[in-house]
């Protein structure tokens, strides 16, 4: 399966390498750079390319490449699925997924890799089973491992990997017991000009921090499970549970888990929260071009709207922008062409608006089309699509936990049209 | 070895000064005096000498500090080589994370070492056996990762000891270690295959995925091994980890194209190409006919295709896409499309998801637009996507469009035709041309869109457009000479003409082509060609030949002179092959003495009809690859792709799957343990379970303390530990009920128990009878009905299991349905859990358990929704209070013989004429009651063996046919089940069927 793997910066270095099965020289991966300046840019690389002897299947991820090197047939999603949980257990371990962190912790990498699989085949993926295995570092942890001589290794199997529930680790305590959990709503959407819905849709996920001791086996329940259409579960969850009665029955995983991704309904109207006024001109002479932006909340069920800011992507001859913004800043990136304006809390009295005038390169026909905008934005205590946590039962174990379930709803990939949609 | 090949050199000039830094490092050769591949930097040489120093100290602390560094050069790519028998050494240290490094090390180095990798060898050999199994393991994997040929017979030895191991981890590493040693010697294959087939008979969970990888990496033609591992593994399922899942799935997909018939054949009505099925139905009739039998899925199949549905949820984007593509290759047509919610979600996962997932999609579009576009919206492209993901995007919506949605796919084309990539802007033009040939109704608006795209800016997308127009115009000329005379209009602007023809000279062939339809314009343009001709370029000219040629031929009164001025030209041009084509043209069409036959034929040669260009899919036809697989994503075959087999035309022996021993009796005791995985059902009476596992919960506690003990010992310790954190069990009872997903080894007796004994006489299941629990009348809109669906019961060991359907006829919902308390008649009844509310029209389906006691006395009990009370009962047939049981004739002869007598009834009955073959015989049995079949050495004896759910008694019974009479007996020490048993099978045997 997996035969090895090279991580790579974007200046091109390849700052790791890790084998599980006989060598493969590096110089494998200049196929990769090849592929790499043909695409341009990071995400236009194709994640799987063939060379005269390997397939190199790859991810892009925090700015690092993650090449793997194949020989055999094997499905492609599953190497891919593979690289990015390798990606989020560097998150993980070390708060971040960075060539600094990865260089810093190189002998825990390391470790992690090697348990993780051997010869090429996946032997324990989950968090729980490799943090018994192999400890996170930490500051205390290393001070006293260099005092005592104790390492960071475990030295017997964890019990995990042997249950029915390999996901949960044993002999959990705490002193304080809580279970956490956000619901995180996101917005996709396309508005034409006229700020009518082209496309709409919610797509949420349900994460967990939970803190619990011993083996609690939690239900949850909703309001409203009507809602969700389409939904995926982190494996403690007992599906059949699901099906016949709509509720999430799991023993969950000790920490940070995403607990079920679903889909709103699409019958359902999705409420947009904020409506965009726009005039973006360019005009045939005199190279210039005209901004104006207002923002405004629409239907936001009472709740305030906060962090927004607003992303456009000029077109090339656009040289500068000269705006002024009633509220919050901008930024107009003259290589990347990117003019951001970041917005912070809408306020209905006062609506924000930004106003002014571009130029660009002389003598450059206007470009055809207008730019779309991009729109980020959150709510707090709000979950768009009206889901709600009914409530939340623990089993088994005797203690009171603390309970806790937070709403939060952002865009998406929320973009406004300045061209009408019916051209 | 490490140093960078030839080749590399090569490409090093690319990839940058950093890989020039690397090279000089490395092709030093390794050979010289120590840290020499260091050489250029002499810090570093100090460096490998004080690492050399402290790997042979006596300090631990130092030891590990000198390996972590040594790992950070092996994980740079640096060649630490010539430290190996300093390294090696430490081989056998006390220190785990040091011991684990050193692992590291050896199984990156081992293979340039070979002699100094055999020193580590005894150490394996003694971790082999050591009472910790993380040890073990790891013994194993590293002894396993050692590519040294000489130890090959250690290998073998070392992973048949592994495979029978206590230790399921320690399995599971085994069936890894077979895949290596393979690649290592593949003559050892005979040996390996040995254990394959011994570990798939394993029962853990966790060793199922990795025993199926070795078994595709070693033997997949070895099929005939899977046949009686078939059902474990579809029951195990989903309870193997991702990874497994994945691998297992795509192996019985394959198993299944090789052992069930196709379930397509009957729903060529499904068909949705309606071109298709035009053509199909002759040849349909003709199969019908000689086919009479309809088509009945093979309960083996349809436990696949059952067990894998719910894994579509999975958090795993490789699970579900792997379930997709087993529904495609297996499931009957009409049942495909419960996978498209699933691969539409996986389009919000990672970029590199999508690639893959988009990719099939498109595969599965061109055969089923029906499958995605209800979804179509989620296909537009954004103009964040990345260029391959928005390409695959436009093949998708280009697949689903259709007269109905056609419009609004152009609408949203147009808006990716203005897109700043203008590669994606061409890949558009292409996908309106390839919609205008699909759907005939749009050819033209397509057309004059294409048209208006001539005036645009930019030069890719005009050029692009003429080809599409070219390749729309040769499918239907006659009616376009609007469009070419509009082009042709386009050469008035000599400027124009210039960038557009340059890009394009295509158009000048399409003129040429079709100058009868546009008798005017055409000449115009040979002349305005004809005046720029010396300054144009050298493919524009070739093309203005050839349109002078065609002209002269069609219509030569107006354009002779021009040709000629033309061809003059042409003759004297500085391009040779310029100067040939005209010398070509002017012997072909200007007839004189030289030229002689061939002028005759010039028309024939230069006009002749040419077949119009296919526009059509990259993705046709892509489904001859397994989907999902990583030669469907290339479009070739990869190197150990297993090819799909096409459906068996009568499907082999399905007895094959049948596992011969089946302890049905311990099914009840089995069911209550519910986190139990198999392995520990011969270690664990069950009954106390909650109790066994304290006490090993406390012994494994006082084990750990104590670390050394005798192997034998801590073996048991081990099992005594799993047994306690495995056989945790929920102490609720509301809980109890609930652990459905983890009932897999339940189901799984139950299919084996179920599937087997009835399986053998008759392949069909049998049919559920309902009976009435409340009329819709009596019930105020509330109607319920029940059956029996002959499982063990969940919920305890005396209970009948028995499914409640509830519809609600009235007009408003219901709410909070439920049983009141207990039975008014002492039966001890599990309940459903309340229903909250059930819609006006709609069903839902609960089981309860009921402990009959072993009689027919109906169990009575209140129904109640929240304004309601009924009074219903539950009547059940005496077949019903049985369970099946499979025993072998000799001990089914044993048993009779102690039960005679008081305990035997039996009857003479005349048997029906249809009823004399064997296998309605017991067909007819099985329906009245839940038996097992015992499987009989003559034709004419039958045997049934079951016991009572309550007691578990046992009941046997026995038809020996004589011509048209048979002699029914039944032997058990319930007389009265006795007796009533004997004359419902009476009854049952002497209808007709």
């Amino acid at each position: 399966m997996i035969h090895s793997l090279f991580l790579i910066n974007n200046a091109g270095d390849i700052f790791l390498e890790k084998h599980w099965k006989s060598v493969i020289s590096r110089s494998v991966c200049d196929y990769f750079f090849e592929a790499q300046d043909k695409a341009g840019e990071p995400d236009n690389v194709s994640p799987v390319i063939r060379t005269p002897h390997h397939y190199l299947i790859n991810i892009y991820r925090e700015k690092i490449f993650f090449v793997s090197v194949i020989q055999t047939e094997v499905p492609p999603l599953f190497v891919i699925e593979f690289l990015h949980r390798v990606a989020e257990m560097f998150q993980d371990y070390f708060g971040e997924c960075s060539e600094v962190a990865i260089k810093d912790n190189v002998v825990i990498v390391y470790e992690l890799l090697e348990e993780m699989l051997d010869n090429g085949f996946p032997l324990a993926t989950e968090s729980n089973i490799l943090k018994e295995l192999i400890k996170p570092p930490t500051i205390l942890r290393s001070m006293v491992n260099t005092i005592t001589g104790s390492s960071n290794v475990g030295e017997t199997l964890p019990t995990g990997q042997l249950s029915t529930i390999p996901w949960r680790r044993a002999g959990v305590k705490y002193t304080n017991n809580e279970a956490y959990f956000d619901v995180v709503e996101e917005i996709d959407a396309i508005l034409d000009k006229s700020g009518t819905t082209v496309f709409a849709e919610i797509q949420g996920v349900i994460d967990a921090c939970v803190k619990l001791s011993g083996m609690p086996d939690l239900t949850l329940s909703f309001m409203n499970p009507r809602l969700l259409d389409d939904v995926s579960f982190h494996p403690c969850v007992r599906f059949k549970r699901w099906e016949s009665e709509r509720v999430l029955s799991f023993i969950p995983p000790d920490g940070n888990f995403r607990l079920m991704s679903y889909h709103v309904n699409a019958q359902n109207l999705v409420a947009i929260p904020v409506y965009v006024r726009q005039n973006i001109n360019f005009f045939e002479t005199g190279s210039s071009g005209r901004v104006d932006i207002t923002v405004g909340p629409k239907q936001t069920m009472g709740k305030t709207v906060e962090n927004v800011i607003v992303t456009i992507h000029m077109p090339k001859v656009v040289l500068s922008a000269n705006l002024t913004a009633t509220q919050g800043t901008y930024t107009y990136d003259p290589v990347t062409k990117i003019l951001v304006w970041d917005i912070g809390k809408l306020n209905q009295q006062k609506l924000p608006n930004l106003k002014g005038s571009l130029s660009l390169q002389s003598g450059a026909p206007k470009p055809e089309e207008n730019p779309s905008l991009n729109i980020d934005l959150k709510i707090q205590q709000l979950a768009i699509s009206g889901l709600k946590v009914n409530r939340l039962d623990m089993y088994v174990e005797k203690y009171k936990p603390f309970k806790g379930v937070k709403y939060v709803t952002k865009a998406g990939k929320f973009q406004v049209l300045t061209v009408p949609s019916h051209v | 070895v490490f140093g960078m090949s030839a080749n590399s050199l090569a490409y090093s000039e690319q990839s940058g000064a950093e890989a020039a830094v690397e090279l000089g490092q490395e092709t030093t050769p390794t050979s010289s005096a120590g840290g020499a591949a260091f050489g250029l930097f002499s810090t570093d040489f100090k460096k490998n000498e004080d690492l050399k120093e402290m790997l042979e100290s006596t300090k631990e602390s130092l030891k590990l500090e000198a390996m972590k560094r040594v790992v950070g050069l092996i994980a740079r790519g640096k060649n630490a080589s010539e430290l190996f028998p300093a390294v090696v050494k430490n081989v056998a240290s006390k220190n785990i994370e040091l011991k684990k490094l050193v692992y590291v090390y050896l199984v990156r180095y081992a293979e340039e070492q070979q002699d100094l990798a055999l020193l580590s060898i005894s150490t394996f050999q003694r971790a082999l056996k050591d009472p910790n199994q993380l040890i073990r393991a790891s013994a194993l994997r590293v002894l396993s990762s050692i590519r040294v040929p000489i130890i090959v017979p250690i290998m073998m030895l070392a992973i048949k000891e592994a495979a029978t191991d206590l230790s399921p981890y320690v399995r599971k590493t085994a069936a890894h270690a077979i895949q290596k040693l393979y690649s290592l010697d593949p003559d050892q294959k005979e040996h390996l295959v040995e254990v394959i087939e011994k570990l798939l008979k394993d029962k853990s969970t966790l060793v199922a995925g990795s025993v199926v990888m070795a078994f595709e990496e070693v033997c997949p033609e070895r099929i005939d091994l899977i046949h009686k591992n078939y059902r474990k593994l579809c029951n195990l399922l989903m309870d193997v980890e991702e990874w497994g899942q994945v691998v297992i799935i795509n192996m019985l997909t394959r198993y299944a194209r090789t052992q069930f018939v196709s379930p397509w054949r009957q729903d060529g009505v499904f068909e949705e190409n309606s071109e298709k099925a035009f053509y199909d139905s002759d040849e349909e009739k003709k199969e019908g006919a000689a086919q009479t039998k309809p088509y009945v899925m093979d309960p083996d199949h349809r436990l696949l295709l059952r067990n894998t549905k719910p894994l579509l949820q999975s958090r795993n984007t490789a699970v579900v896409m792997s379930v997709a593509q087993l529904y495609w290759h297996l499931a009957p047509k009409h049942e495909v499309s419960v996978v498209t919610k699933s691969l539409v979600r996986l389009l919000r996962s990672h970029r590199e998801v999508q690639y893959v997932v988009l990719q099939n999609i498109a595969t599965m579009s061109i055969q089923r637009k029906g499958m995605f576009e209800p979804f179509m919206k989620s296909f537009y492209v954004r103009s964040t996507d990345a260029t391959h993901i928005k390409t695959l995007k436009l093949e998708i919506l280009t697949n689903l469009a259709n007269e109905a949605n056609i419009s609004t796919i152009l609408r949203e084309f147009q808006t990716y035709v203005k897109s700043q990539d203008k590669a994606f802007a061409a890949a558009t033009i292409q996908a309106i041309g390839r919609c205008a040939t699909n759907i005939s109704e749009i050819t033209d608006a397509c057309l004059n869109g294409l048209v208006l795209l001539l005036s645009n800016r930019d030069e890719t997308v005009v050029a692009e457009s003429v080809v599409v127009i070219k390749k729309l115009l040769q499918t239907q000329p006659s009616q376009h000479s609007d469009i070419i005379k509009h082009m042709a209009k386009l050469f008035d602007n000599i400027t124009v003409r210039r960038r557009f023809i340059e890009r394009s000279p295509s158009i000048l062939w399409l003129i040429g082509e079709y100058c009868e339809h546009v008798p005017r314009i055409a000449p115009d343009v040979l002349r305005k060609m004809a005046k720029t001709f010396t300054s144009e370029e050298d493919i524009v000219k070739l093309q203005t030949v050839n349109l002078a040629a065609k002209l002269y031929l069609t219509n030569s009164k107006q354009t002779k002179l021009l040709t000629q001025y033309i061809l003059n030209l042409g003759k004297y041009d500085q391009n040779y092959d310029i100067r040939d084509r005209t010398r070509f043209i002017r012997q072909l069409i200007v007839p004189n003495e030289k030229s002689g036959a061939l002028s005759k034929y010039a028309r024939r040669i230069l006009l002749a009809p040419k077949p119009a260009p296919v526009l059509q899919s990259a993705f046709k036809d892509r489904d001859r690859f397994q989907l999902g697989t990583l030669s469907h994503t290339l479009n070739s075959k990869a190197t150990g792709y297993l090819e799909l087999s096409d459906w068996p035309d009568v499907a082999p022996d399905q007895s094959v799957r049948n596992v011969e021993v089946v302890e049905a009796v311990r099914i009840n005791t089995r069911s209550d343990c519910y986190y139990k995985s198999e392995s520990e059902e011969k270690s664990e009476s069950s009954e106390d379970s909650v109790k066994s596992s304290s006490q090993s919960e406390k012994s494994s506690d006082s084990g750990t303390d104590k670390k050394k003990k005798k192997t034998l010992k801590n073996k048991k310790l081990q099992q005594g530990k799993k047994a306690g954190k495995d056989g945790y069990r929920p102490q609720s009872p509301a809980l109890a009920r609930c652990f459905t997903r983890l009932h897999i080894h339940v189901v799984h007796c139950f299919c084996l128990s179920r599937l087997f004994p009835v399986q053998v006489s008759s392949p069909v299941f049998v049919p559920v009878r309902p009976h009435e629990l409340l009329h819709r009348m009596t019930g105020k809109g509330l109607a319920a009905q029940y059956h029996f669906p002959r499982q063990p019961c969940i919920y305890g060991d005396h209970m009948v299991s028995v499914q409640l359907t509830f519809n609600n006829h009235g007009d408003h919902a219901l709410e909070d349905i439920h049983i009141s308390e207990k039975t008014s008649t002492g039966q001890s009844i599990h309940c459903f859990r309340p229903i909250e509310r059930l819609e006006p029209e709609a069903s839902v389906t609960v089981s309860v358990g009921v402990d009959f006691n072993d009689s027919t006395q109906a169990a009575s009990f209140q129904l109640c929704s929240k304004t309601e009370r009924f009074s219903v009962s539950i009547q059940p047939a005496v077949g019903e209070l049985l369970l099946p049981v499979t025993m072998t004739e000799q001990d089914f002869s044993r048993e009779q013989g102690k039960l005679v007598g008081m305990n035997e009834s039996s009857a003479t009955i005349t048997m029906a004429p249809e009823t004399v073959s064997s296998q309605p015989v017991s067909k007819k049995v099985v329906s009245v009651a839940n038996v097992g079949v015992v499987p009989s050495g003559q034709d004419n004896v039958h045997r049934f063996a079951a016991k009572l759910v309550s007691s578990g008694t046992l009941v046997l019974v026995c038809v020996v046919q004589k011509d048209s009479s048979a002699q029914l007996t039944v032997n058990t020490e319930r007389t009265v089940v006795g007796s009533m048993l004997l004359r419902e099978l009476q009854t049952a045997l002497s209808s007709a069927p």
